[in-house]
């Protein structure tokens, strides 16, 4: 061992360190001394690199020198504040830290804090505060906000943040940097120290966990540790045909199980529940050995995913199918292979999915990857590729939510009355809010008061006040019992409990079945009764919905309707698209794909032609009575939807008579009654004025101002920025309450303050959002002189993957009333017994 | 809020297609923008205005936009000028709570004023403001029986025939091509009429929901929906929900 590691160690951490025949590794002996030295830092590291235990050792260390605190002591606060995206990985760390400790004898107390903590306990932790404390970004929220949280955290010394690169990038990151500023003025004596896997631009987060000023940036250190070793990642080569279109997979459901057989244990990862609940049916259909094979996904029940994580852990599982509930760091038994079912979208997400094979860093990790479509073919490659090469494409942390800022500043007012001047200063010191402006912060202050509305009747019923010495303190404790309840940025989609109930002999339902899970209730809103659909792993028949609840039976049939869940997809990454187009230009990159993909790109390049990476490839021709536009844009299926929804409008007012659109990842297929062809032929209107980027002013704004998408995102605004409840003391809104409510205040404030505050930040949440449309901006602009257009008599090679989406998607737009007119036209007849039309 | 754009839009009268029909053989025109006009009579029904419904909200913390109550007005402005009926009649929750009638501002006290000029104005009372309305004009009652009708907020489990009332803010659905489209809508089997919710922020109620059931002879039932400028006029066995 080095002569620095026995400086800085103490000796029961030494004598521990060679009992088990281990020595400190270089990372955590560095974080270490860098923290002694007072600098607040990033360390990058793979999973299986004692990252953990490096997070944790400057603590570990100086309370160990600390000593046993004597009792009669004075109150001191915590000394460690670690914080995780997930409660699961909270409770799995206690345990995995509790060891070390325990078997060096430390005297530290370590203890979590989660939404599960009984009341009790959470009172004591109050009282008598841990060392260690291991938490979520919610419950930090609701501890600033506490009015003792000035005496709980003003022994503070280290903050570790896990899994940093998945906290920063969502508005839980914001409202986690708004808590860490606000710790920063409790303790100012803090560091900071970040956990995380290989990010794109490990600056962001470098800045993040340190304050910034207005004069200058400030960032914390780095630390990296380069990748173990590297992981073995196949695609999967099969014999079946590779499908045109569609998710499934399940022309390689053989060859999975195969896999399964041929290995320990296997982690299947997938998209999205409805692929998770379709490959688990599947793989069970075809499991004549019995392997012991579950399911894992965020709908189901909450004590089967904890059987199921529990079987995992003791290795009694074969198989585990997942989605992204599995993403994080927690330790799972001995998975030897991780199979990747669909594309993963991203580079990043793969190299993180494929961390979970082999927990230790000199072992490769073993990965499959299974294309669902001849699209994800390339897709995967390009991962492939991504991964070997070791880009990086996580997203951007992104501007701070004003709707977030919203609820931190009430939080703020129910701790202790603040003065509006410096707790500007404050917000302006965490990173995402860096480039706040007063003026945006007064109208924030001012919303959270009355609402912020130009029409200024409430503010007899302001919740908080401008008091003479110039603080601003809430009015009532009832405004700090309605924040606690509503604190949190993460706003469910309405669900409604799935619940199993049989038919008794006279055919009536009957009652209190067994509960399988949660469904949205989008989904069950598309269902009528008798429709079947894939849930828990079992075909159920949609009964009905009573209460809030949603009845459904055994059925027996084998095609049963999916379950289609909101936030399951993700776009393709920017990254990831890219490659993809350099592909298809590189003859030398195309060579080494399947070759049932070669040949169906060298039949495009006959047909029509395969377009250079900078090029837009616009395809028109006839099919049926109709003619389709096929762009192939290749940016993800959020922008193509709002180029498509775009699109339309502007064919439509050139008279083109446009019936509709449909998008994937890849491309975007609009078609009409008016030949396409021609009209671009002759100019009226010429592709280049109808991809112009001025598409993104007028036609967006009169488009967003109706868009459903825009009013999902007001209702997630809202209910974060606390203007409507998620939850109220004693009774429960259901979601249902929530989102018919959501919409007609939307409405009233788009009508009379348009605007308004909470539209402004609606608006910029959907442009990176659902819209993606700074995404479409960037394209449109790339595109400007390259877009390349082919006439066809028929439909290509390469656009036969979306056309065959046509029919299966459906698309979200405001013909409302035209749906209106159609039934009641088909059904007029019948219907106007009781009289029509006056 | 195809209603309240299209109230503020003052669209031209003979551009809306109402839907006519008939309680316990009396005549009347369901508009699209919610109100039920009787054509002989000359009577106006609105009903579930719920007004000051943002104010009730603030008063507990809630700051919900405080537009609702002028947008509410501005329709009924429109539905009276379209019909100019001799009598209006208010079915009931005017107001979203007590509070709403004595706390609403001036202005909206003197729109009101103005629209109830020239003519009857009938405020019956609703289980949120029981009390009646304070300092407007018109008679505040239980129960309104006129022109071979009776108007009461909440629908009686005993007396059916020629009752029109709101209280549940009836809506339905129907379903083309894999989508639902759900409207706030007048249910009526002939014998009874259930008014939609005035009110720009209130909510519905499915018609198929439980709390409807027993009220209508469902071979009879129709809903009108209300669409964006005419009504869609539906069979209930030809809804979903």
């Amino acid at each position: 061992m080095p002569e620095s590691d026995a400086l800085t160690l103490p000796a029961p951490f030494l004598r521990w360190f060679a009992e088990k025949g281990w020595r400190p590794r270089a990372h955590q002996v560095e974080l270490l001394s860098r923290a002694e030295a007072g600098e607040s830092t990033l360390l990058i590291a793979p999973t299986g690199a004692g990252k953990t235990l490096a997070g944790f050792l400057p603590s570990l260390v100086t309370l160990t020198r600390r000593g046993k605190i004597p009792p009669g002591s004075p109150f001191i606060g915590i000394h460690t504040l670690y914080i995780s995206p997930l409660k699961a990985l909270a409770v799995d760390i206690e345990r995995n830290l509790m060891k070390p400790v325990a078997e060096m004898g430390l005297p530290v107390r370590i203890e979590n804090r989660t939404g599960d903590t009984p009341q009790g306990k959470r009172q004591r932790q109050k009282l008598n505060p841990p060392d260690i404390l291991l938490t979520t970004p919610e419950q930090l929220a609701l501890l600033i906000a506490d009015g003792e949280a000035e005496r709980f955290f003003k022994d503070l010394r280290y903050v570790v943040l896990d899994e940093l690169h998945s906290l920063v990038t969502s508005k839980r990151g914001h409202l986690l940097s708004l808590g860490l500023a606000r710790l920063r003025r409790l303790a100012p004596e803090l560091q900071t120290i970040g956990l995380s896997a290989t990010v794109a631009e490990p600056m962001d987060l470098q800045r993040w966990l340190v304050a910034q000023t207005e004069e200058r940036q400030y960032h914390a250190g780095l630390i990296t540790v380069s990748g173990g070793a590297k992981p073995e990642i196949s695609i999967l080569r099969t014999d079946e045909q590779v499908p045109w279109a569609g998710h499934s997979a399940r022309y390689a459901i053989v060859d999975i199980y195969a896999a399964i057989k041929d290995h320990g244990t296997t982690l299947l990862f997938v998209n999205t529940r409805s692929q998770a609940e379709m490959l688990f049916q599947e793989l069970w259909k075809i499991n004549d050995d019995n392997l012991p094979i579950a399911l894992h996904h965020g709908s189901l029940d909450v004590a089967q995913r904890r059987k199921v994580e529990a079987a995992m852990s003791e290795n009694r599982l074969r198989a585990v199918v997942a989605t992204s509930t599995l993403d994080l760091g927690i330790d799972w038994g001995d998975v030897d292979l991780v199979v990747h079912v669909g594309a993963p979208k991203g580079a990043s997400r793969l190299a993180q999915r494929i961390g979970r094979a082999n927990h230790r860093m000199d072992e490769p990790s073993r990965a499959i990857l299974v294309p669902a479509n001849r699209f994800e073919v390339m897709e995967c490659q390009a991962a492939l590729d991504a991964n070997y090469i070791g880009a990086q494409d996580t997203p951007p942390v992104g501007r701070g939510a004003l709707d977030v800022l919203a609820q931190h500043v009430l939080g703020i007012a129910c701790a202790k009355p603040f003065d509006a001047v410096e707790l500007h200063r404050e917000i302006t010191s965490a990173a995402p809010y860096a480039d706040l402006s007063w003026e945006t912060f007064e109208r924030i202050v001012d919303f959270v008061a009355t609402g912020g509305y130009a029409l200024r009747t409430y503010e007899r019923y302001a919740r908080i006040r401008k008091t003479k010495d110039g603080l601003w303190r809430v009015s009532n404790p009832m405004v700090a019992q309605q924040y606690r309840l509503n604190v949190g940025t993460i706003v469910e989609s309405p669900m409604l409990n799935v619940r199993m109930v049989k038919r008794n002999a006279r055919g009536s339902l009957g009652r209190g079945g067994m509960t399988l899970g949660k469904v949205e209730e989008y989904f069950l809103e598309m269902l009528s009764p008798g429709d079947t659909f894939l849930f828990s792993g079992k075909v159920v028949r949609f009964e009905g919905i009573r209460e809030n609840e949603c009845l459904v039976s055994q059925a027996f049939s084998f095609d049963p309707k999916v379950p289609t869940y909101a936030g399951g997809k993700f776009p393709l990454s920017t990254y990831l698209a890219a490659q993809v187009r350099k592909m298809l230009a590189d003859p030398a990159r195309r060579a080494s794909l399947p070759d049932q993909v070669r040949d169906w790109l060298a039949l495009q390049k006959d047909v029509s032609m395969l377009p250079r990476a900078d090029e837009l490839l616009i395809e028109t021709f006839p099919r049926g009575s109709r003619h389709y536009m096929v762009i192939y844009a290749f940016e993800g299926r959020l922008a193509h939807q709002t180029l498509g929804m775009l699109l339309t409008r502007r064919l439509d007012r050139a008279g083109l008579k446009p019936l509709g659109f449909v998008a994937t990842d890849y491309s975007l297929a609009v078609w009409a009654l008016d030949d396409l062809s021609s009209a671009f032929r002759a100019r009226r209107p010429s592709l280049a004025q109808l991809f112009d980027e001025d598409m993104l002013g007028d036609d967006l704004e009169v488009w967003l101002n109706e868009s459903f998408l825009l009013k999902r995102t007001f209702r997630n605004c809202a209910v974060i920025a606390g203007l409507i409840d998620q939850r109220h003391p004693g009774k429960e809104k259901t979601g249902r309450q929530i989102t018919v409510s959501a919409d007609l205040i939307y409405d009233v404030l788009r009508a009379h303050e348009p605007d308004h505050i909470l539209l402004e930040a609606t608006r910029s949440d959907a442009a990176t959002g659902l819209l993606d449309i700074g995404r479409l901006g960037s394209m449109l602009k790339r595109i400007k002189g390259h877009i390349t257009h082919r006439r066809l008599d028929h439909i290509s090679p390469l656009a036969i993957p979306v056309m065959l989406e046509i029919g299966k998607e459906v698309i979200h737009g405001e013909a409302h009333d035209f749906l209106l007119t159609e039934a009641a036209d088909d059904l007029l007849n019948e219907a106007m017994g009781a009289g029509h039309d006056g | 809020m195809h209603r309240l754009v299209h109230a503020m839009s003052a669209p031209p009268a003979n551009a809306t297609f109402h839907a006519r029909t008939t309680v316990n053989g009396v005549a009347a025109i369901c508009d699209p923008l919610g109100g039920l006009y009787l054509t002989e009579s000359g009577t106006l029904v609105v009903s579930d205005l719920h007004l000051e419904k943002g104010s009730a909200f603030a008063r507990r913390g809630m700051m919900l936009p405080p537009y609702d109550t002028l947008a509410t007005l501005r329709i009924l402005e429109a539905v009276i000028a379209r019909h100019d009926p001799r009598t209006v009649i208010s079915l009931g929750d005017n107001f979203h709570d007590r509070k709403g009638s004595v706390a609403m501002p001036e202005t909206f006290r003197q729109m009101i004023a103005a629209m109830a000029r020239g003519r009857d104005w009938i405020w019956i009372n609703g289980n949120h403001d029981p009390d009646g309305a304070w300092g407007l004009p018109g008679a505040s009652m239980d129960e309104l029986r006129h022109a071979g009708l009776v108007f009461r907020h909440e629908p009686s489990r005993i007396e059916a025939e020629g009752e029109i009332a709101g209280h549940l803010h009836p809506s339905a659905t129907v379903r083309r091509r894999e989508r639902s489209v759900r409207r706030a809508c007048f249910a009526t089997d002939g014998k009874r009429l259930l008014m939609p919710a005035f009110g720009v922020t209130t909510g519905g109620l499915d018609l198929r929901h439980r709390a409807m059931s027993g009220l209508f002879d469902h071979g009879k039932l129709v809903a009108h929906m209300l669409g964006r400028n005419r009504i869609y006029s539906v069979r209930y066995d030809n809804l979903i929900g």
